[in-house]
């Protein structure tokens, strides 16, 4: 049952499950460590990403269109959601804020459901890297390689901009002491409304990318959002190194024990958490703080 | 509000359980229906212990629903088990034992967090009752020909089949329900479990093990959904495997928040609106797959706008209509006038000593260190406090006052040095159990509930010292604790709140918060008393008024006192230590303070050239 080529396949495919996912926990990790909201939302921005980057598509046909309309589209949602709903649930209790994301994410998904129906939707993979590639050892699809690459590429800007930037400094230094970044005269809440925007988008630009692997249906945020957060507990809530430590665990946990037997994928996932959650509480690279 | 007329709330369920079939069949309602929003309700009771009353919010409901559910069912559809009642209890056992086993790891953490975690804990169950357990629960067929109850009474046998004959044994189950879960809220452990909600921190502080209550808290909202997921199998005569599912959770969530969370009956009141609203979009107004994005819209607005769901909208309107605004402004300005003229109240005694032999310095701290990091906030200080002694601290700002009162509560670790209070070593107890012991602080900043009422916040602070840290006393009514009430009244004048005990603590003027601030640690009758900063933000007459009533407390009792205001720490305390830079500066009477040089130094030269207050 385990043979060579199958194993380093499913390595292979864990490793482009871990990337898309720690991502998508980047997006929300930075979100909850600079406003300290938690976006339940956030596996709806994953699911729109897919279906405005499908509709660019249908209208251009152009692959590289739809991962920017895509992306664009779920960042200015994510803006508007800041300025209009979320904005007001600064000052209230997390329970509030888990909340108002969670009906909002269900108004997205059955909005998404209303629009193009349950039925699934392709989004096909761009020419440039369509087909499979002969690896030497095996074969694999090529498109697959090809999200481990872009998916680093956009990791690497979100890098840049976090730790290269006046605004990531901002963030960086919120997640640390908000209350501090308050008192030092910087314009929190406009920080705030970029950060959501930024979040939204690395959910939705991952959406896209990774519409080509697997169909688009309404219901597709929904088990990326648990992924998503099991990724962010191991990781630790905030940290940005943790999100993509914690993503390349979890994407490696899913895919070897689905070779063994799907059934058991989430089981071990959340044998991880709970062993990370009794050694390191704050998660592998977390730090004692917000909460 | 209600609370005067005892089981009118009970009454009112049974009027409305009994009434309800010749109601609401004109209203449309199936009977079906109302099994179903009977069922959700019963879901949500314990949920709404859990979520309205101790405030965590768990996604991950569906997998105690599901396990009760298909443990009941298994018994009944594959082991033979014919005892559908039985097989409800035995569900509700399975559930609750599972929900304790997830509670140990979902409640190592909090707020978001727990959140996630549950969502993750919820999915699991799923993936295991669809794939390795598919054998026992049917896989995604469900257990199908799950029976319905039947009782031989001897003479005759009773058989609730369907329709409103199962509406009978669902009520009734429903209103046991109720009974339990009015008892479990208005008990000692349902005061803690507010208390936790509003303020964990200080609910640990005054000496309760929140933790403990929290997994109380959690394996009784998992024992009721354990429950209702056996009635489900029972009213739809085939267990479900989508009880499993989040959307289960998100459903229940979504219900309560609508219905109003904290009220216990708006989980009911929500599903009456879900369900109905569902059948009334779908077949009536025809929106079809429609209908969930409506109700998706209808939960957000009523977060963002009506916090309280609808009947937390309605008891606000009931509160409005009723006149209750004027009358609170009246009792301020009566409690302001009455104030100086109160007589003073009997000194209150402290914790009787446990071990009355020893007779060394009440506290002993030795080589007491604090580092965090490169930072040094206290160094190496050496500090001893006889009984019965009022001692003073004082110190410029940045001193490390505040950091070595935390180090003596053991709110934080030293990080090296050792503490005796009493005789006993208490470096590395929790703050719970040394609040347990008989020491407790008051806080530099406000720690108040700050969602109840005065005479309720110093019920929680009563019940630490009169039930100690963990009991399971949740059928006790409150009135039943021995001493409480004298306890509190007792408190309530020596603070003197005896006026406002009944007033929401958001209510109250800040003097009278400060004074609430000392009345909660004082309510746990402590030996030693902690003050950090009791006068801080005061009028001078405030002050004047809480240096009385320091004294009144001081009587019988050790305190130690931290305060920028040296007027009245002098006049208050017989002896003061100087805190600077970390280290103890010089100890002595006021007097000797007074004059001494290196104190003036510190205050008036050097890098800390400030005055104090």
């Amino acid at each position: 049952m385990i043979s060579w080529p199958n194993l380093v396949s499913q390595l292979f495919n864990g490793l482009a499950l871990g990337a898309l996912l720690a991502l998508i926990s980047s997006g929300l990790t930075i979100i909850y460590g600079t406003l300290g909201v938690l976006n339940l939302a956030h596996g709806a921005m994953f699911m729109i990403g897919g279906y405005a980057g499908f509709v660019t598509y249908q209208y251009t046909e152009s692959f590289i269109l739809a991962v920017i309309g895509g992306s664009l589209f779920v960042m200015l949602l994510g803006v508007v959601m800041e300025r209009v709903i979320i904005r007001h649930f600064y000052h209230r209790p997390h329970e509030d804020q888990l909340l108002v994301t969670f009906g909002l994410g269900i108004c997205f998904v059955e909005l998404v459901r209303l629009i193009f129906s349950s039925q699934s939707q392709l989004v096909p993979p761009p020419a440039l890297f369509q087909g499979i590639t002969n690896l030497g050892f095996m074969f694999y699809p090529t498109y697959r390689l090809a999200v481990v690459g872009i998916v680093a590429i956009a990791l690497g800007a979100l890098f840049i901009i976090l730790y290269r930037t006046r605004l990531g400094m901002i963030v960086r230094a919120g997640i640390e002491d908000s209350v501090m970044v308050d008192s030092l005269g910087i314009n929190v809440y406009r920080v705030f409304m970029v950060v959501f925007g930024i979040g939204a988008m690395a959910a939705g630009f991952a959406g896209i990318v990774n519409a080509p692997v697997v169909s688009l249906t309404p219901g597709i945020g929904d088990d990326i959002l648990v992924q998503t957060f099991v990724v962010v507990v191991i990781g630790g809530v905030g940290s940005f190194p943790g999100a993509i430590l914690g993503g390349l665990i979890a994407g490696e946990i899913i895919s070897v024990t689905s070779m063994f037997n799907p059934g058991y994928a989430y089981v071990m996932l959340f044998a991880a958490m709970t062993l990370v959650l009794v050694v390191r509480p704050h998660g592998l690279l977390g730090v004692q703080g917000r909460e | 509000m209600l609370k005067q007329r005892p089981l009118l709330i009970e009454t009112l369920t049974a009027i409305g359980l009994i009434v309800a079939p010749f109601v609401l069949p004109h209203l449309g309602f199936a009977p079906n229906t109302v099994n179903r929003i009977l069922v959700w309700g019963l879901f949500g009771l314990g949920f709404d212990i859990l979520f309205g009353f101790t405030g965590l919010l768990s996604f991950g409901q569906s997998a105690f629903y599901g396990t009760g559910g298909f443990v009941a069912a298994y018994l009944l559809t594959r082991a033979g088990f014919s005892n559908v009642l039985g097989a409800l209890i035995i569900g509700m056992i399975a559930a609750a034992a599972t929900g304790y086993l997830i509670g140990l790891i979902a409640l190592r953490r909090t707020g978001i967090y727990f959140a996630m975690i549950t969502v993750a804990i919820a999915e699991v169950f799923f993936f295991v009752e669809f794939n390795p357990l598919s054998d026992f629960t049917g896989g995604e067929n469900g257990l199908p020909g799950v029976p319905t109850p039947s009782f031989n009474l001897g003479f005759t046998t009773i058989h609730f089949t369907n329709g409103w004959s199962l509406y009978q044994f669902i009520a009734l189950c429903y209103f046991i329900g109720v009974i339990i879960a009015l008892r479990i809220v208005r008990s000692p452990v349902g005061a803690i479990l507010s208390a936790i909600r509003d303020n964990p921190l200080r609910a640990t502080a005054v000496g309760h093990n929140i933790h403990g209550y929290k997994l109380t808290a959690f394996v009784i909202a998992a024992a009721y959904a354990g429950f209702a997921g056996g009635l489900l199998g029972v009213l739809q005569a085939f267990m479900p495997p989508d009880a499993f599912t989040f959307d289960t959770s998100g459903q229940l969530v979504m219900q309560t928040a609508i219905g109003g969370r904290g009220t216990l009956f708006g989980p009911l009141v929500g599903a009456t609106v879900w369900l109905f609203l569902q059948d009334f979009l779908q077949s009536a107004l025809g929106l079809g797959a429609a209908w969930k994005l409506v109700l998706g819209v209808v939960f957000v607005l009523l977060v963002c706008f009506l916090r309280g769901g609808i009947v937390g909208g309605l008891v606000d309107l009931y509160g409005l209509m009723s006149g209750k605004r004027p009358r609170k402004a009246a009792e301020t300005e009566q409690a302001e006038v009455e104030m100086p003229r109160q007589a003073p109240p009997a000194p209150m005694h402290a914790k009787e000593v446990e071990h009355p032999v020893y007779s060394g310095p009440i506290l002993k701290a030795t080589g007491l260190t604090k580092r965090y990091g490169g930072l040094v906030a206290n160094s190496d200080i050496d500090f001893s406090v006889d009984h019965g002694e009022l001692r003073g601290i004082i110190g410029p700002n940045g001193a490390g006052k505040s950091t070595f009162f935390k180090m003596l509560t053991c709110e934080v670790a030293p990080t090296s040095g050792q503490i005796m209070f009493e005789g006993r070593d208490i470096t590395g107890l929790k703050v719970t159990e040394v609040c347990q012991l008989g020491l407790t602080k008051s806080y530099q900043v406000n720690q108040l509930f700050t969602g109840l009422t005065v005479r309720q916040n110093l019920t929680i602070a009563a019940l630490a010292e009169l039930r100690g840290k963990f009991r399971l006393d949740l059928f006790r009514s409150l009135a039943g604790v021995k001493g409480l009430t004298e306890q509190v009244e007792h408190t309530l004048a020596l603070v003197n709140l005896t006026r406002r005990a009944d007033t929401p603590v958001s209510e109250l003027a800040y003097g009278e918060k400060r004074r609430l601030e000392i009345g909660l640690a004082l309510a746990t009758s402590p030996r030693l008393l902690l003050l950090d900063e009791p006068l801080a933000g005061m009028s001078p007459r405030e002050r004047v008024e809480t240096v009385k009533l320091l004294k009144s407390i001081a009587r019988g009792r050790t305190m130690i006192i931290i305060d920028h205001d040296m007027d009245s720490l002098f006049e208050l305390v017989e002896r003061v230590t100087v805190l600077q830079e970390g280290r103890v500066l010089v100890s002595g009477t006021p007097e000797e303070i007074k004059t001494n040089a290196a104190v003036q130094e510190a205050y008036l030269g050097g890098v800390h050239g400030e005055i104090a207050a």
